[in-house]
């Protein structure tokens, strides 16, 4: 510290207050975050998993959709780094009592907190707080927008068991159109140079992701055959109508993971999946437990994936507000 | 404009790190509970060589670990997003000797941070520290056990010490601003 900063040395390459989508993002700045989860990876491993780099400062989880593993997530990746929280749903909140999201968090801004996570189901809810706001925003999952933390956790997954993304054949099955996950996967995947292939019924998965640089197929052996990741997609019965397939047994039999189709893809292949697991509808529950699975390994890269992304947006000011050492 | 001052070359800076060496070998009798621990950056290569010089006085490998001391820092949000460095221990720190290394000591802060970040990772017997060139200035109630060199510094200068491992060459020289 005494000695002076060194001129020139790398600069990680992250400068933004928020974490709203993946789509804004820059491969290096993907690359920053993977590269500072596997710091935090690290520290989750040891006895005392607890860092202090987020004391005294206030993180509010805004959860005015329903979530369980991303808000335990989230909220453990800032009890590790010290962080003061305050949990926030939508069943028992001044939401519910008709105040508007913007009230709710300026009224939590109010009390001079520096994190707003949040979690809607209007696609945009993160990009307008992070207008009206002076505090750092993390989307938590918006709507059928983006969920950029568990793309951030995906490809961090793949890159550990893989080396790297570059190269790689990705098919993500199931549910595109509803999807969240899918669309941060997308980008994440593209931007750091992996062949995108998309796959299920046709109501679900429109030729027009084709514009976001995909290939997309509505046959499952032509998708499954080349793929180095396999990343099943749960069917969002909430955010679905009726109609979209004829019957959940149908899509199993045509879209589902089982034990002949396994035999059909490389044998290195990873299969993932986001959670929570359908088991028996888009994965045979044996190939969920299997050994090419990494489902658990994404749970566990998701906390130090948040913690990272929670340590980055509150990170330092801008180059230019900081004087000489 | 910056006015730049050489302080030790590199037989200098050898010379030092083998002083050291000997004081910390004569403190600690046989080594054998002693783990070598550098603070990332400057302070691993540093920790490599004191440890590649205790293993010739005592004949016996000399662990050396390293040590990121960002999320212990007590200016996180002063400063630029921080690159994380790895912390790397060859063994548990539990009942060692912990010689903690970096290469300039002035205010203190980081030996406090570095202090915490050990004690997250185990309950050393001892811990001891090591620095190249102490300048003074502190504004901790730290004091090193071992040192390179003790030189008075104006509050304006920097101490800006290279090593080969990560600049290609050994050279520890005073910038004036």
């Amino acid at each position: 510290m005494g000695s002076m900063a060194k001129t020139g040395e790398s600069l990680m390459a992250w400068n933004r207050k928020h974490l709203l989508d993946i789509e804004s993002l820059t491969a290096e700045e993907i690359t920053t975050v993977l590269d500072t989860a596997l710091a935090f990876k690290a520290v989750g491993e040891r006895a005392i998993k607890k860092v202090p780099a987020l004391r005294g400062k206030t993180v509010v989880n805004l959860f005015v959709e329903p979530s369980t593993r991303t808000r335990t997530s989230f909220e453990l990746a800032e009890q590790r780094l010290s962080a003061d929280i305050i949990n926030f749903t939508a069943e028992a909140s001044s939401l519910k009592k008709g105040e508007t999201l913007k009230d709710t968090a300026r009224n939590l801004e109010a009390m001079n907190v520096d994190v707003i996570v949040i979690r809607h189901s209007a696609s945009g809810a993160p990009h307008f707080l992070s207008r009206v706001l002076n505090a750092h925003v993390v989307n938590a999952g918006d709507g059928a927008h983006e969920h950029p933390t568990q793309a951030l956790l995906d490809v961090f997954t793949i890159r550990e068991k893989k080396g790297s993304i570059a190269g790689l054949n990705v098919t993500i099955l199931g549910d595109i159109l509803y999807s969240r996950v899918a669309r941060s996967d997308i980008w994440a995947l593209t931007k750091l140079g992996a062949k995108v292939t998309l796959c299920g019924p046709a109501t679900l998965v429109p030729k027009t992701f084709e514009q976001m640089g995909c290939r997309v197929t509505h046959n499952m052996e032509e998708a499954i055959r080349d793929a180095d990741v396999i990343n099943l997609l749960r069917i969002q019965h909430e955010r679905q109508r009726k109609t979209m397939f004829p019957s959940i047994n149908e899509y199993s039999r045509l879209f589902g993971l089982d034990r002949q189709r396994l035999g059909q893809t490389k044998p290195d292949a990873l299969i993932m999946h986001p959670g929570p697991i359908n088991r028996g509808v888009e994965i045979d529950s044996d190939i969920a437990d299997g050994e090419r699975s990494v489902v658990l390994q994404q749970v566990t890269n998701g906390l130090a994936v948040r913690m990272a992304v929670l340590f980055l947006v509150n990170g330092g000011k801008d180059p230019q507000e900081i004087s000489a050492n | 404009m910056a006015e730049t001052v050489k302080l030790f070359d590199a037989p200098t800076l050898q010379r030092m790190l083998t002083r050291m060496a000997h004081e910390i070998a004569e403190n600690q009798d046989q080594g054998n509970q002693v783990v070598v621990v550098g603070i990332q950056d400057s302070g691993v290569p540093l920790a490599r060589r004191l440890a590649g010089l205790l293993e010739k006085i005592w004949g016996h490998p000399v662990p050396a670990g390293t040590l990121d001391i960002t999320l212990h820092r007590d200016d996180l949000d002063q400063r630029v997003t921080p690159q994380l460095r790895p912390t790397e221990m060859p063994c548990d720190i539990t009942g060692r000797t912990v010689v903690l290394v970096d290469d300039v000591l002035f205010s203190g802060r980081t030996i406090r941070a570095a202090l915490d970040a050990l004690m997250d990772l185990g309950r050393p017997g001892s811990i001891r520290l090591a620095v190249l060139v102490d300048r003074g200035h502190r504004e901790l109630p730290i004091r090193p056990d071992f040192v390179g060199k003790s030189i008075s510094t104006g509050a304006g200068e920097r101490v800006h010490v290279e090593l080969t491992e990560l600049d290609g060459r050994d050279l520890v020289t005073l910038v004036r601003e």
